[in-house]
C-alpha cells in the first residue's frame, strides 16, 4: 500500500464506519444538546458486546442480538444520565469517562465465560455473513475483502439513514428544545419544558447511534475486545467531530473521513521515512514502532489547536457551538 | 478571565516575556525528555555487550485438600511481551521458578491445567495471569489449589493490611488530588491532563536518578521543581492566553483532553513504552507490626513526606496572604479582582503549586506502579473520584477524598477481583453524585 | 369577593378586593393566587429569605421592592422552583409548589422572566416564541422526525406568536436572531415568549433593568395590558416610578423578611420602608444587619455563578 491508496482505504473500512457513527452520536450529545459525553466508547462497547455475546454464547438470532445491544445502550445512558444530568456539565464528563472505564474493566476481567477477557468475543459473524449477496468470486476489491465489502455495503447506507433521521429530528420542535437547552437551560425550564427529560432523550439517542457503530465495527473486525473501547476511542471520535464541525448534520462524516485519511497518510509517511536500511529519519529519533505514538501525539495536538483556533471545525458555524456554556 | 462571557479581545500582547519563557521551558523539557529517550536502550537484547537483565517469576504449589502438601510435576509457562515462552515444572516440594531474560514488562503466566495430577484442581479457573514484571524483579506468583479452607477470619485478617496499604496509596494520591482541586477551584477548569503532570514527576525522577545518577532524594526534589516549572509554563504558555481570549470552560476542557492525549503519546515515545524503575529503594525490607500489617522504611518516608507537604500547603492556604487570595479567587474571581487581587498571578501560583504536588505524587507512584507513560492514565480517574467524593474545589475534601478512595480501592479486593479494584472507586464516585452531588465537604449548591 | 364586581373587567373587582385591607405584612387577601408561608433559605449560615406569610391577590399587579440584598430575587427563585427552600410551604391556585420542578411550575401557569434576560440568541425571534408554546406534539421524541405530525400545530403556534410579536412591536424582527436584539427588545421578547405559555401569573424580575426610557413607557403599557387580560403580575423592581405608576399593591422586603405591604401611596410614605431604603444608603454607621444583607447578596451572587458552572 502506498501513500495514496492506504488513506483512501482506511477512510472507508468498517472500522471507519464505527467511528463515524460514534461521532454522529457525539454530535447529538455535544453538538446539539451540549452534553459532554467522554464515554462514547462505552456505548460502542455495550453494542458490540451485547450483540456478540447474545450470538456467541446464547445462539440468539442476529435481529434479537442487535436488540440486546440497543437495550444495553439505553440502560447505559440511564446509568450515566440519572446521577449527572441535573448537575453541571463537567460532572457528566467525569461520570461518562468513569463508567466507560468501569465497563472496560468489567469486560476484561469478569464473566470470562461470556466476555472472554482479553481474547475477546468472537464467532458471532456467521449469520450476518451468510446474508452476503456478493458473488464468491469477488474475493477482494480495492484491497477490501468480500466480508468487509458486505459490512460496508450495509454500513454506509445505514450511516445515510441515521443522518437523515438526525436531520429530521433536529429541525423539529424536539430539536429546537434540545438546541435551546444547549444555550440556556434555565430559559427552557422557565417555559415549562422538562429539561432533564430532553437531556436524557438526547443522551439515549446519541448512545444508541454509538452502539450501532459498535455493531458495525464488531462485524467488520469479527471480534470484540475490551481494549478497542478504551478512552482513546472516545477521544478519536471527539477529534473527528470537532474537525468536521459540531452541530452540523454531515460534519461527523466529513470529519471522520478526513481524519482517517490524514492519520493513515501520516502513518504511512512516517513509516516510510523511518524504515529501510538507511532511513531518512534515523532510528535514534524514531523507529517504525514509534510511528503510532507520534501519530496520536499529532491527534492530541490537532484537537488542541482546532479547539483553540477553529472550534467550529472545517464546516461548522462558530455561533452554533456550545463552548461558552458553563 | 474565565468568567466574563465575552471579555474583550486583548490588543496584541506586547508582553512577550512569559510566552517566550514558556517556550524556552517547553524546549528545556523537551531536551530533558529527549535525554531520557536516548538513555533508554531501544532493546535490551540488541546490545550483546550489555549485561543481561533477568527477572524471576516463582512460586510454590500446595494443595489445601491434602493439608497443604506440595504438588509436584505441574508445568508452568511464562510468556514475555514478545511472545517468547519459558517453562518449568514444579519440583518435589512444589516450588517452581522461571527466569525471564530482558527488561520485564507485561508477562503472562500460565499453569498448564492438563499437567495437574488426577483429582487435583485449581481453586479458580484463572490458570493464566497477566502481571507487570519490573526489571530485576523477583516476582512471587500464587496459584491456589484445592478448596478454600481459610475461614472467614482470614478475610478479616487482611483488613488491617489493606487499610494500611490503602491509606498509603491515598497519601500518595492526596497531593495530586489537592493540586487538581486547587486548579479547578481557581480557574473552573476540569483538567484532564492533570494525570500527565503526575507522570512527568515520575519520569523526571527516573531521569535524574537512574540516568543521570543523582541520589534519589535529590532526584525527587529535582522532579518536583521541574514539575512546578512545567506547570508554570503550561499556565503561561497555554491556559492564561486561553483565559485572555475568553475561551469557554468546555472548550478548555476539550483542550486539556487533547493535551492529555499529546503528552501521553510523547511520554510513550520518549520511554519507548517500557516499564522503568528507579535505582534506589526498590525493595526495602519490611517490618511486621503485630501481625497486622508490614511496613517498610520507604513507606514511612513516603507517608511522612506526604503528610508534611499536605499540612504545609493546607496551612499556607489558610494562613498566608497568598492563600487567602487563592480562596478569594476560588470564591468569586470578579470580586477578588475588584478588591485588587492580581487574579492571574494567583492562578499562576496555583498552577505551579498544583503541578509540584502532582509531580510529588508521581515520584512516589514510580515505586508503586513502576515508571511508565501510563501512570497518568491510571491515576486520573482515581483523582477525579477523590476530588468529587471530597467535594469539587474543596481543598480538605480533596485530601479526605484521596484517603477514602485509597482505602476503598484496597478494601474492595476483599470482595472483587484485584483487577476490578479501581472500578469500586469509580462506582463510589457515581453513588456520591447520586446522593450528595456537592461531595462530602463541598458547599451545597443548586443543582438543576 | 364583592358582589358588585364588574364581570367584564375582572381586574377592577380584584383591585377593589384590596381596598381597605390592613397594610401589615402577611395580610390575608380575598382571592389569593399565590401563598407562601414560613419560607426560608440560607446561604452559608446567612438567611437570604425568611418570609412568614405572603399572599398575592389574583388579577392585580403586585410589586416586590426592597433595597439591594433584600432577598427579592432569591424569593422569586424559591417561588418559581428555580431554587429549593430550606423550609416552608408555597402554593399556587391552592396546589402545593413544594418540591415542584421549575418546568412544572411553568406548566401550572406561573411563568417568570429573568433579571439578566434569557432569550436564546442562537434562535430567531420567531423560534424563541414557538419554543414558548406548551404541549407541542412535535416536541415529543417519536413525533419529531415526522414533520406531517406536527406541521399544523407549528403553523397555529406561529400565528399566535406573530400576533404577540405584533403587539410587542417585534414583528419586523421575526426572522432575526434574538442575539441581535437590543436590551429592551430582549425584555419585550422575553415577556412575549412568556405569554406563549398562556400563564395565569406572570413573574417579572426587574423588567425595566437596562431598558432605555423610550421603551419603558411601552413596557409599562404591556404590563398593564396583562392585567386587563385577567393575568396576575408579580414583579421585582428598583424603578420607583414604575412601582408607583402601575402596581396595585406593593410588598417590601428587607434583610430577607417582608417588612411592609400595602397600596403604593401608603407604602411610599411608610416610615419603615423609608428607613429600610435610607438605612442601606445614607446611614454613616453601617449596622451589622446591613453588612449581613450585603453578604447575603454576595453569597447569592456566588451561588448563581456556581450554579451556572461558571
Amino acid at each position: 500500500m502506498d501513500l495514496i491508496t492506504s488513506p483512501l482505504y482506511d477512510a472507508f473500512t468498517p472500522t471507519a464506519i464505527s467511528f463515524v457513527l460514534a461521532a454522529i452520536g457525539l454530535n447529538i450529545h455535544f453538538g446539539y444538546a451540549g452534553l459532554l459525553n467522554f464515554g462514547q466508547a462505552a456505548f460502542a462497547a455495550v453494542g458490540a458486546y451485547g450483540m456478540g455475546v447474545a450470538i456467541a454464547s446464547f445462539n440468539l438470532p442476529l435481529v434479537v442480538a442487535i436488540l440486546v445491544g440497543l437495550v444495553a445502550a439505553v440502560l447505559l445512558a440511564l446509568v450515566m444520565g440519572v446521577p449527572t444530568l441535573r448537575l453541571r456539565a463537567d460532572y457528566l464528563a467525569i461520570v461518562t469517562i468513569a463508567v466507560a472505564e468501569i465497563l472496560r474493566l468489567v469486560f476484561s476481567t469478569t464473566f470470562k465465560e461470556y466476555f472472554r477477557a482479553r481474547d475477546g468475543v468472537s464467532g458471532f459473524t456467521g449469520s450476518f455473513r451468510s446474508l452476503n449477496p456478493l458473488p464468491d468470486s469477488m474475493d477482494t476489491f480495492l484491497n477490501f475483502s468480500r466480508n468487509d465489502l458486505w459490512v460496508m455495503l450495509v454500513g454506509w447506507p445505514l450511516v445515510g439513514l441515521i443522518l437523515l433521521f438526525v436531520w429530521a429530528i433536529m429541525r423539529s420542535p424536539w430539536g429546537r428544545v434540545v438546541k435551546s437547552i444547549r444555550e440556556d437551560e434555565d430559559a427552557v425550564r422557565s417555559l415549562g419544558k422538562n429539561v432533564y427529560s430532553y437531556k436524557m432523550q438526547a443522551l439515549i439517542l446519541g448512545g444508541v447511534i454509538g452502539a450501532v457503530g459498535g455493531f458495525v465495527g464488531a462485524q467488520g473486525l469479527a471480534s470484540v475486545q475490551p481494549d478497542s473501547y478504551n478512552l482513546d476511542f472516545t477521544f478519536i471520535a471527539f477529534t473527528m467531530l470537532i474537525l468536521g464541525g459540531a452541530a452540523r448534520v454531515m460534519s461527523p462524516v466529513a470529519g471522520a473521513v478526513i481524519f482517517w485519511a490524514l492519520l493513515s497518510f501520516l502513518g504511512e509517511l512516517l513509516t516510510k521515512l523511518s524504515s529501510g536500511d538507511n532511513p531518512i529519519i534515523p532510528p535514534e529519533f524514531m523507529t517504525p514502532d514509534q510511528v503510532g505514538n507520534i501519530r496520536f501525539a499529532f491527534v492530541g495536538l490537532a484537537l488542541m489547536l482546532l479547539m483553540i483556533f477553529r472550534p467550529q471545525g472545517l464546516f461548522g458555524d462558530k455561533k452554533e457551538i456550545a463552548l461558552d456554556a458553563r | 478571565m474565565p468568567h466574563g462571557p465575552a471579555s474583550p479581545r486583548p490588543a496584541p500582547d506586547l508582553r512577550a516575556g512569559p510566552r517566550a519563557a514558556a517556550l524556552l521551558l517547553t524546549l528545556v523539557t523537551g531536551v530533558l525528555l529527549a535525554l531520557l529517550s536516548v538513555a533508554t536502550p531501544a532493546s535490551a537484547s540488541g546490545d550483546g555487550g550489555e549485561e543481561e537483565n533477568s527477572n524471576t517469576v516463582s512460586g510454590t504449589l500446595t494443595n489445601t485438600a491434602t493439608d497443604g502438601s506440595p504438588v509436584p510435576g505441574v508445568e508452568m509457562i511464562v510468556r514475555d511481551a514478545a511472545g517468547e515462552e519459558f517453562s518449568d515444572t514444579t519440583a518435589e516440594d512444589g516450588t517452581w521458578s522461571i527466569e525471564v531474560p530482558g527488561e520485564g514488562g507485561l508477562v503472562e503466566i500460565e499453569l498448564v491445567i492438563d499437567s495437574l495430577p488426577e483429582g487435583v484442581e485449581l481453586r479458580q479457573e484463572d490458570n493464566v495471569r497477566e502481571l507487570n514484571l519490573l526489571p530485576g524483579q523477583s516476582l512471587p506468583v500464587l496459584f491456589a489449589i484445592g478448596p478454600d479452607n481459610r475461614d472467614v477470619e482470614t478475610a478479616w485478617d487482611r483488613v488491617p493490611g489493606l487499610i494500611y496499604s490503602g491509606l498509603l496509596f491515598g497519601l500518595i494520591m492526596a497531593p495530586a488530588a489537592l493540586g487538581l482541586s486547587m486548579v479547578f477551584g481557581t480557574t473552573g477548569l476540569t483538567n484532564f491532563a492533570h494525570g500527565e503532570l503526575v507522570t512527568f514527576g515520575a519520569l523526571i525522577t527516573y531521569l535524574s536518578n537512574t540516568v543521570l545518577g543523582m541520589p534519589f532524594v535529590l532526584a525527587a526534589v529535582v522532579a518536583v521543581v521541574v514539575g512546578m516549572a512545567f506547570g508554570w509554563a503550561q499556565d503561561a504558555g497555554l491556559w492564561r492566553p486561553l483565559r485572555r481570549r475568553g475561551t469557554g470552560l468546555i472548550a478548555m476542557m476539550i483542550v486539556s483532553i487533547g493535551l492529555q492525549f499529546f503528552l501521553r503519546n510523547m511520554y510513550q515515545y520518549f520511554t519507548k513504552g517500557r516499564l522503568l524503575s528507579y535505582d534506589e529503594y526498590l525493595t526495602p525490607a519490611g517490618r511486621d507490626v503485630g501481625g497486622l500489617f508490614v511496613f517498610t522504611s520507604r513507606d514511612l518516608v513516603i507517608a511522612v513526606t506526604s503528610i508534611v507537604v499536605l499540612a504545609a500547603v493546607l496551612l499556607a492556604l489558610s494562613r498566608t496572604r497568598l492563600g487567602r487570595a487563592t480562596r478569594a479567587v476560588s470564591d468569586n474571581p470578579a470580586l477578588a479582582s475588584a478588591t485588587g487581587i492580581d487574579v492571574d498571578r494567583v492562578i499562576s501560583v496555583v498552577w505551579i503549586l498544583g503541578s509540584g504536588l502532582a509531580a510529588l505524587a508521581g515520584v512516589f507512584l514510580g515505586f508503586q506502579l513502576g515508571v511508565t507513560f501510563q501512570i497518568g492514565q491510571l491515576i486520573l480517574l482515581l483523582l477525579f473520584a477523590a476530588v468529587t467524593v471530597g467535594g469539587l474545589g474543596s481543598v480538605w475534601g480533596a485530601v479526605i477524598g484521596a484517603l477514602l478512595i485509597g482505602v476503598l480501592i484496597d478494601l474492595s479486593t476483599l470482595v472483587v477481583p484485584a483487577d476490578l479494584k479501581n472500578a469500586g472507586a469509580l462506582l463510589l464516585l457515581i453513588v456520591i453524585l447520586l446522593v450528595r452531588p456537592q461531595g462530602l465537604l463541598g458547599r451545597r449548591e443548586r443543582v438543576g | 369577593m364583592p358582589a358588585d364586581m364588574d364581570k367584564t373587567d375582572a381586574s377592577v373587582g380584584a383591585r377593589a378586593g384590596l381596598r381597605g385591607l390592613a397594610t401589615e405584612p402577611g395580610v390575608k387577601k380575598p382571592d389569593p393566587i399565590l401563598v407562601a408561608t414560613n419560607v426560608s433559605r440560607s446561604f452559608g449560615g446567612l438567611k437570604a429569605v425568611d418570609v412568614d406569610h405572603l399572599e398575592v391577590q389574583r388579577g392585580v399587579i403586585t410589586a416586590l421592592i426592597g433595597p439591594n440584598g433584600a432577598g427579592k430575587t432569591t424569593f422569586f427563585n424559591l417561588l418559581t422552583g428555580f431554587d429549593d427552600a430550606d423550609s416552608g410551604d408555597r402554593a399556587f391556585n391552592g396546589k402545593s409548589l413544594n418540591r415542584v420542578s421549575a418546568s412544572k411550575v411553568a406548566r401550572m401557569g406561573m411563568v417568570r422572566t429573568f433579571q439578566l434576560t434569557k432569550v436564546l440568541s442562537k434562535l430567531t425571534v420567531l423560534e424563541n416564541m414557538r419554543l414558548g408554546a406548551t404541549g407541542q406534539k412535535g416536541e415529543k421524541f417519536w413525533a419529531g422526525p415526522f414533520a406531517f405530525l406536527w406541521r399544523k400545530e407549528e403553523e397555529a403556534n406561529s400565528d399566535r406568536a406573530r400576533d404577540l410579536l405584533r403587539r410587542f412591536k417585534l414583528d419586523a424582527k421575526e426572522s432575526d436572531f434574538a442575539g441581535s436584539l437590543s436590551g429592551g427588545q430582549r425584555k419585550l421578547l422575553e415577556m412575549a415568549r412568556a405569554l406563549m405559555v398562556r400563564p395565569e401569573l406572570v413573574m417579572l424580575d426587574e423588567p425595566m433593568a437596562g431598558v432605555n426610557p423610550a421603551l419603558k413607557q411601552s413596557l409599562l403599557g404591556h404590563v398593564k395590558s396583562l392585567r386587563e387580560e385577567g393575568m396576575t403580575v408579580l414583579f421585582v423592581e428598583h424603578d420607583m416610578d414604575m412601582v408607583r405608576d402601575i402596581s396595585d399593591w406593593v410588598v417590601v422586603m428587607a434583610q430577607g423578611r417582608i417588612i411592609a405591604e400595602g397600596p403604593p401611596d401608603s407604602i411610599m410614605s411608610d416610615q419603615r420602608v423609608i428607613d429600610a431604603y435610607l438605612g442601606a444608603h445614607h446611614d454613616t454607621d453601617i449596622s451589622e444587619l446591613d453588612k449581613a444583607a450585603l453578604e447575603v447578596e454576595a453569597m447569592a451572587e456566588i451561588d448563581t455563578l456556581k450554579k451556572e458552572g461558571r
